[in-house]
Formats: C-alpha cells, structure tokens, sequence
C-alpha cells in the first residue's frame, strides 16, 4: 500500500477515504430520481464501519504527516473510534423518524458524514491551521443540520442562532490563533510547546491567545458561560439531529482540548488550570440546576449535557495522565448512556405526532416495561449510580481531581451530583411511579431503535462486570500525550 | 472447608432468579404465580447456602474466610475481592434470612406490577448479601450504593401517598452522604495505592489531620444510613410509606450498613480520628435514644412508632461501638442482630393488621385481643423483645451495651438507661391502644385472625427471638474474635496515638516551662544586677560616706 500512497496521506487514510466515500454517495443521491434516503444511509454506514476497522490498524503507532501538522496517534485512534461509532449510531437511529418528520432527504447522512470528517481531522491536528479548518468543517454542517427542517420555525430559529453564536466563538478561537502565532512565531504545536517552554517571562499576549482558544473550544463543548445556545438548539432542531449533537461533536471537540491543553500548552497548566476549574465548576453547578425545572426532555438533556461536561472538564483540570484517561473513560459512558436516552426519545410517539414532553413518559413503566426499564438503566447511569457504567466514569474523573489535589472541585463536584440526581429521578418517577395518563404514549416500534436501545442498556448495565478493555485502551491513548 | 466460591454464588444467585423472571411469558395471573415462586425459591436456596456457609465457617478464627480475589479494574489496583468474619458472617445470614420472610409476606398484599416487585426484590438481596462480602471499598461502596436503586423503586411504586416524596427522600439523603464517603475512598486511594479494606486497616497510618476529614466523611455516609440524629428524618417517611416488606428490609437489614460500616471501615482504618470523635457520638447517640423516644411517644401512626423506635435502638448501638471495649461492641452486634429481627417482626406485625383494615392510625384499632388473639400473643412477644425484657434478644443487646458503656463514661450510660424506660413506656402504650380496650368498632370486629402463611412468617422469627435471648452466647462466640482482632488493633493504635500526643504535649509544656524558667532566670539575673548595682551604690556611698565625714571633719578642722 505505500507504494502507491505518498508518506503523507497515510495517516490521513481514514479521512480522505471517507470524503471520497461521501462524494460519490452525493452523486449518487443527486442521480436519483426519488427521495430516496435509506440507500445513501445504509451505504454511509458501511463506510463508516470499514473505517472503524481501518482505524484499528493503526492502534500502537504515532504517525505524523504534512510536515508535523497532522498526527495519528493511539489517542487519536481511540476518540476517532469514538466518533465514527457515535455517527453510525446517530445514522443508524435517525431513518424512521426523518421518515415520520416528513425530512427524509439523502443530504442528511451526507452533512454527518462531513461533519464527521471534520470531527476525526481534528483530533489529529497538530496546527493551529489545520485545527481551524477541522473545526469549521465539522461546524458548517452542523448548522445546516439544525435547520433541516426549513419549514418549521423552531428549527431555522436553531439553526440560524448556533450559526451566529458558532461564528462568534469561531472569530474568538481565530482571534486567539493570531495572537499565539504572533507571540510564539509557529503554529505548529510541537514546535510552539518548545517556544513556550524557554519563554522565561510569560507574556500577557500568550495567555489571552490560550484563553481566549479556551472560550472558543468551551463553546463547542457547551461549557458554561459559553452555553446559551445549547437548550434552544437542542430543543428546535430535529430530534435526531439532537441526538447527534449531543453525542458526537463534543467528544470531538474534548479530544481536541485535551490534545492542545496537554500538548503545547502543559508548561502553562498553572495558567489555564484556574480558568478550566472555574468552567467546570460552573458548569456543574447550572447544568443540574438548570435541568430541574424543565418539562421538554430535549431541553432537559442539554442542560444535563452542560453537566457532564462540566465533570469532564474536571478530568482535564487535574492535567495529568489519570485526568486525561478519566475524561476518555467519562466520553465513552457518556456516549453510551446518551446513545440510549436518544433512541427512547426518538421513539416517543402520541398519535402519529412525535412528543418531548417529559410528562408524556407518564405510565411507560405499565405499558412498555422493557423500554422503561432500559431507560431507568439511562438515567441512573447518568446520575452516576452504581452499578451502573455512569457511576465508573465519576470514580475515575473524581479520582484525577484529588490526585491532582483539587479537593474544592471535587467536593463541588459530588454535591452537584446530588443535585442533578433529582431530575433524572424524575424521570423515572414520571415512568414508574405516575398513574399511567388516559391517551399514553405509542412508542415507535422500530427494529433499528430497539436495537440501538438494547445494544446500549447492555453495554450501561454489563459494563461493571467487564471493564477492562475500555480502561486499557483509554490508557494506552492517554499515555500518549504525555511522551 | 468450602472449594467453591460461595460467597459470590450466594451474592449473584438472585440475579439467576431475576434472569429468570425476566423470562417468564404469559398472561398477568401466570407471571404474577411465576414471579413469586421464583422470587422464593431462589432467596430460601440463597438462605440454605448462607447456612451451610455458616455451618462451614470456623468460629474460633478472627480473620477472614472464603476469601475470593479477582481482577477487576486491575490498572486501577482495585479487586473484586469478597469475605466473611465473625462480624460480616451474621449480616449475611440476616439479610438471606429476611429476603425469604419478605417475599412470603408481600404474597398477598402486593397484586400489582408483581414481576418488576420481586426482581427489586432480589436485585435488593444482591446488593445486601455483597456489601457485607465486600473486602475492596470501591466494590463496598458499589453494593452500599447500589441497594438505593431498588429500594427507591420499592417505596416508590408500592408505597402509600406519600410515597413519591419519601422516595427522594430517602434516596437524596443517602446519596449525598455517600459521594462524600466515595471522596474520603478515593483520598484513602491516592494516598496508599489500595482499596483493600484488610491491607488499609491493618498497614494505613494516616495523619491525624486527614484523618479527621475523612473519618467526618465516612461518618456523613454511615450515619444518614443509621440514621443517627439529627440526620434521620428520612427514615420516618420512608418507613411509613414503603410497603410492608420495604419496611422489613430498611429496619432490618438497610440501617445495619451503617453500623457494620463504622466497625468495618471507620475504626480499623481510622482509629485516632475515631477515638478522638468518640465523645462526639456519644453525645448524639444519647440525643437520639432520648429525643427519639419522647417523640415515638406522640405518634398517631404504628409504622411512625416504630420507625423512631428504630432510631432509638440504632442510638444503642452506636454508643456501644464507639465506647469500644468487648462488651460494649459484643452488645453493638448483638442489638444490631436482635432488633434487626425484632423490627422486622413489628412492621411485620403492622403489617398484618394493615392488610386487613388498610390503615395504621393507632386510633382506629383497639380490642384485637378478642377476635385475635394469636395476633395479640405474637404481637406481645416482639413488643416485649422490643422494650427488652429478660429471656428476650433485646435485653441482651441493651444490657451488654449499657455494661460496656459503664466503664467509660457513667452520664451517658445513666442517661442511655433513661432510654430503656422510655422505651418500654411507648411500646407499651402502643400495645395498649391497639391489642386491649373494647372491642367496638365494627370493620375492627370483623378482621380475621392470623393464616397459616402469616403463622409461618412469624414462627421462625420468634424462635430466633427467644433463642438469642436464652443462649446469647451462641451468638456472641462466633463474632467475639473478629471483635477482639478489631479492637486490638483499634486500643494498639490510639494507645500509641495518645502516648505520642501527651508526648508531644508534654514536651510543649517543659518547652513552655524552661522558656518561662529562662525568662524567670533572665528577669532574676536582670534583678540580681540591678541588685547587685544598686548594693554597689550603697557600698560607695557607704565607702563615700566616712570620705566625706572625713572631708567634712577637714573642714570643719580648717575652720
């Protein structure tokens, strides 16, 4: 294969196979006569698992190419891993309902495929150029995708607000791109860790390049005070684009933060410590108090997501291997975890109309016992109860916050979980302990759902008795940022 | 000896039962039949291994046995590691003994949703039989925390209605506790590399100012699950609205965790911080022994009654574990044990009554003595086992707490004794209202007596009852060597922990001593000289004094 491949393509393999994959279905999909989703969707997915098993292949080495600013790596493998499975599931999950929504159009599985591209390029990005240009390429579909549906009001409110304040945060990350390159004279990061380590006087015009890249980054993962967008996209986009926000793009863009924060920028960890600890603390602290007083489940899941990246913001303060280990383990559970309350969402039907309310989950115990149960699996996970897989992922990140002696963060840290207890508690109140309501939900009865649904209850529900692949995969990636 | 790793069979055969109702197909009436003989036959096969492990088990050695140690989160240094002492070997029988009584007594009073109640029911059972199995803390808090699911589904989908608030109720209180345990785990973890509680409790030296932050953490968790005042609001509105057999679990098995966790993990671990908040706990323990008791008094509602009769027995037993001698932690277990038993048996006995007449305001009873009187013996026995009448478990457990206490601390004992006379005033009272007066009440005339299904539930428990009150011994041999270990090393350590601190005290005070004898000294010297000068002066002036005489007798001879 390196014979007919030039050096630096190859780690970039995975990549450009899916841009050529995505391409062709494009054209594919403009061929065709009929609005015809499922075949570009199906074919989106084998694409997406072969380029799992590619990326398997290059697990165990590090590989830079276009002149140091691309780099794959065992972390890179492991979030890439993450994300391509986090897309197969959003597309897996999304066919019946983008048919029931009346937005069954063959751009839909295409946009994630991009946007997916533009996820896996930034993990491995190594320059503040090709990190730029990732970011948007992940970004620009996701605005689109927010208002597929352009019919409806919500949905091109959404859509047009994350694009303006996605621009906004944009324009901070550049802004801050500029300064570092005018101070540090590169923007290659390996190169820029070296200028930063024999800089004997730290210069103000650093740290605001380093915080203000902090606050464009914090705004991709929703991190409060960056995080108004987020309930009234997740509430007015599609759901099943929702489902793809909240589980995808963040993985994305925590890789990124943790492969630039303990790369070039780990001399400085005294600096950006103070300002990642203050993010999480608050985020925590709105994410469970904002949560408690919603009735839309979608809006309910975005201030829980605002939450838990504020827990896994506390695995990066902590700055070492164990942190960033703890915020590779805390992503996955997440994703899993989110993977299922989604598929639940999805289905939740009342007379041919799909419902949010969170009150029309009323009874579901009654009705659909299995599905209640899988999604009270969901929500104790998330609450971090064990057995459940929730629960490891806020050992292991409330581990790294006392090794690294942030007592204060972790104790703010195990009280906010109190708090955001009592709303997914109610959740399944309303399920288990609520008189079922007289017109009940008629959850959607599709096989690529339950399938989804099983796959991740199993895996919250399994994970205590077989945690260690997970945890040796997230270690071997880890220890790579830190050579 | 055993070669089987019983202790992990006897933890996870639940969850084949679970498995197995999970399976069951059917119309309601055949999965509801299904469920319930499912549900009892693994908890009694689950009882009868917890016998023959017990049977098994060596009494006279203090160390643990069937010791299981597997990888787990291996990378993290953490096991699955599970065994049985003295202490633990009891509370596993308790809680495979409860689980069997509880699925008999919910046979008829539950007629909904009876699958997903039995599988809580046995998932519960796992996560009690674990906790006390547990020999790694992560897996400790992982059972400890885990028995919050099902019971917060229990009080809330069967309980009375109130149930929705008592279930966050319980569920938030506990869980706040806990996360603070989980930090002080892992501070302990980061500290010395291990969650093994034998390794920790035997090797880990922590400085005493840390061990006052974590053993108040750990205390956070222990004392909510107690509960001990003034944490233990939770437990009246669980109780009152759980169902029969939620309540039976929760006096019975789920506040032991406490107790067991101040024994397993508080003392051996963190001795000093122990000893030094010792005078601490016994304050509130007597505040709740008390205070509890005047407020069982006033209740209306059998099961509140008793829920703070719960917290007044529990009051016992902490005392007893941190006055910390033989006798008194003897006393501890065996109150733990006995009113394990005894509770059970009275929210049982409300139970019954409750089945038939569907309330529990004292008031609306009265007179059972006559068209029940089965009910009214049964009744008398547990309420006598309550109040701790000689020959029954619960004198046992009170005098020997109170025996031990006597030795270190005689107010407390005399005002923990006030609790006994308290006691024996509301059980009394309550017994009163409901079993004698007259009967007139027409629904209260027409209720039935004890069936033969509510006879066997009771049987077993007042012959328990009574056996631990005759031959407590029985009891106390088996555990008193496991006592005995955790108690050495508990007196070993503080012992040394105080000789160092009056060490140190002492060599502060001599420090303080000489610096004041050196500034006496200095003062002295500075007095002396100015002594000396001033004796000095006088000297010369007295020497001056016959120069001048002379001079002046020149003089005057010049004149």
């Amino acid at each position: 294969m390196k014979n007919f491949i030039p050096p630096d393509l190859i780690p970039a393999f995975p990549e450009i196979f899916l841009v050529f994959v995505t391409l062709l279905l494009l054209l594919l999909g403009v061929s065709r006569k009929d609005e015809d989703h499922s075949t570009v969707s199906n074919f989106s997915l084998f694409a997406l698992i072969a380029v799992g098993v590619v990326l398997y292949k290059f697990s165990g080495q590090i590989i830079p190419g276009f002149n140091g600013m691309y780099v794959t790596d065992n972390f890179a493998v492991f979030m890439k891993m993450m994300i391509v499975t986090g897309s197969a599931a959003a597309i897996f999950m999304s066919g019946r309902y983008v048919e029931l929504q009346r937005m069954a159009r063959f751009e839909y599985p295409i946009l994630i495929m991009f946007s997916t591209v533009g996820m896996m390029l930034m993990i491995s990005a190594n320059d503040l150029i090709s990190l730029y240009m990732a970011l948007e390429l992940q970004s620009l579909p996701l605005y689109v995708l927010a208002a597929m549906r352009r019919d409806n009001v919500r949905s091109t409110e959404a859509g047009l607000k994350y694009f303006v304040l996605g621009a906004l945060s944009s324009g901070m990350l550049l802004y801050g791109a500029s300064l570092l390159y005018g101070y540090t004279g590169t923007t290659n990061f390996d190169t820029m860790a070296v200028a930063l380590q024999n800089t004997e006087v730290l210069s103000l015009g650093v740290i605001t390049g380093m915080v203000l890249l902090l606050s464009g980054l914090a705004f991709k993962i929703a991190a409060v005070p960056f995080h108004m967008w987020t309930p009234d996209v997740y509430e007015g986009a599609p759901t099943s684009v929702t489902a793809f926000f909240a589980i995808v793009p963040k993985l994305a863009a925590l890789g990124l933060m943790l492969r630039v924060f303990m790369g070039p920028f780990a001399e400085l960890a005294d600096q950006w410590q103070q300002v990642v600890i203050l993010i999480s603390m608050a985020s925590m602290v709105l994410g469970s108090v904002g949560a408690i007083a919603q009735t839309n489940i979608k809006r309910m899941l975005a201030y829980s997501s605002i939450g838990h990246m504020g827990y896994a913001l506390v695995g990066l303060a902590s700055a070492n291997v164990t942190g960033v280990k703890a915020v590779m383990v805390y992503a996955v559970l997440y994703m899993a975890a989110s993977i299922g309350t989604f598929a639940i969402v999805l289905m939740m039907k009342q007379k041919e109309r799909m419902v949010e309310n969170i009150n029309n989950l009323a009874g579901l115990a009654g009705r659909q016992p299995m599905i209640a149960l899988a999604m009270a699996a969901m929500m104790f996970s998330m609450a971090g109860i064990p057995p459940l897989a929730g629960f490891f992922g806020k050992l292991f990140i409330f581990q790294a916050a006392i090794n690294a002696e942030l007592y204060a963060l972790a104790i703010v840290g195990v009280l906010t979980s109190v708090i955001a207890a009592f709303y997914y508690l109610r959740i399944i109140k309303i399920m288990y302990f609520d008189a079922p309501v007289e017109e009940g939900l008629d959850m959607v009865d599709d096989s690529r759902l339950n399938f989804a649904l099983m796959v991740s209850a199993l895996a919250v529900i399994c994970f205590i008795a077989l945690p260690g692949p997970l945890l040796s995969s997230a270690e071997a990636g880890a220890k790579v940022l830190f050579p | 000896m055993i070669n089987f790793p019983i202790l992990s069979l006897m933890t996870f055969l639940p969850l084949v039962g679970v498995l197995f109702i999970l399976c069951v197909r059917g119309d309601e009436e055949t999965i509801a039949r299904n469920a319930r003989a499912t549900a009892l036959l693994t908890s009694v096969f689950t009882f009868v291994l917890s016998i023959y492990m017990y049977v098994a088990f060596d009494k006279s050695d203090a160390d643990f046995q069937f010791v299981e140690k597997k990888a787990w989160l291996a990378d993290f240094n953490v096991f699955y590691k599970m065994g049985v002492d003295g202490i633990s070997v009891f509370f596993v029988l308790l809680s495979a003994f409860l689980t069997p009584v509880c699925i008999l007594a919910s046979w008829e009073s539950i007629t909904k949703r009876v699958k997903e109640y039995m599988i809580a029911f046995l998932i519960l059972e796992t996560m009690m039989i674990g906790m006390f199995c547990a020999l790694d803390m992560v897996l400790f808090y992982i059972f400890f925390e885990g028995v919050l699911i099902p019971m917060f589904i229990i009080i809330g989908v069967w309980g009375g209605a109130r149930r929705v608030y008592a279930s966050f109720k319980f569920f938030l209180y506990t869980l706040l506790g806990s996360v603070l345990m989980l930090l002080a785990i892992l501070a302990l973890y980061n500290q010395f590399g291990t969650t093994d509680i034998v390794s920790l409790s035997t090797e880990a030296q922590v400085p005493f100012d840390i061990q006052k932050w974590l053993w108040l953490a750990f205390m956070a968790s222990f004392a909510v699950k107690v509960p001990m005042w003034p944490v233990h609001t939770w437990l009246p509105d669980a109780h009152v609205e759980a169902p029969t057999a939620g309540s039976v679990i929760l006096a019975g098995v789920l506040l032991k965790m406490g107790g067991y966790g101040f024994l397993r993990l508080s003392m051996p671990i963190l001795p000093e911080a122990s000893a030094y908040f010792a005078p601490l706990m016994f304050w509130l323990s007597v505040i709740a022994v008390i205070y509890t008791s005047l407020v069982a008094l006033a209740q209306e509602d059998m099961k509140k009654l008793i829920a703070y009769s719960s917290v007044a027995h529990m009051g016992f037993v902490t005392l007893g574990i941190f006055a910390a001698n033989q006798q008194s932690v003897d006393g501890a277990m065996f109150q733990m044990l006995s009113h394990g038993i005894v509770s059970a048996a009275l929210f049982l006995c409300v139970g019954v009554v409750y089945d038939r007449l569907h309330t529990r305001e004292i008031n609306r009873y009265g007179g059972l003595v006559k068209n029940m009187p089965k009910y009214a013996a049964f009744f008398m026995i547990f309420t006598m086992a309550s109040v701790g009448l000689p020959g029954t478990s619960g004198f046992v457990g009170e005098f020997l707490v109170l025996a031990g206490v006597w030795q270190v601390d005689t107010t407390i004992t005399f005002l923990a004794a006030t609790g006994v006379v308290l006691g024996a005033a509301y059980m009394l009272y309550l017994y009163r209202r409901v079993v004698f007066g007259a009967l007139t009440k027409p629904d209260v005339k027409a209720m039935k007596d004890l069936n033969l299904r509510e006879i066997a539930i009771f049987v077993p428990l007042i012959g328990l009852v009574m056996w631990m009150g005759i031959y407590p011994s029985s009891v106390i041999k088996p555990m008193a060597p496991s006592i005995a270990r955790v108690l050495e090393n508990y007196h070993t350590r503080v012992d040394a922990w105080e000789v160092e601190r009056a060490a140190a005290a002492d060599a502060a005070m001599s420090a303080a001593v000489s610096n004041a004898g050196k500034d006496a000294m200095m003062k002295a010297q500075e007095a002396g000289k100015a002594l000396g000068a001033e004796k000095e002066k006088q000297n010369q002036d007295d020497a001056e004094a016959p120069v001048k005489t002379d001079e002046d007798a020149t003089e005057k001879g010049a004149e």
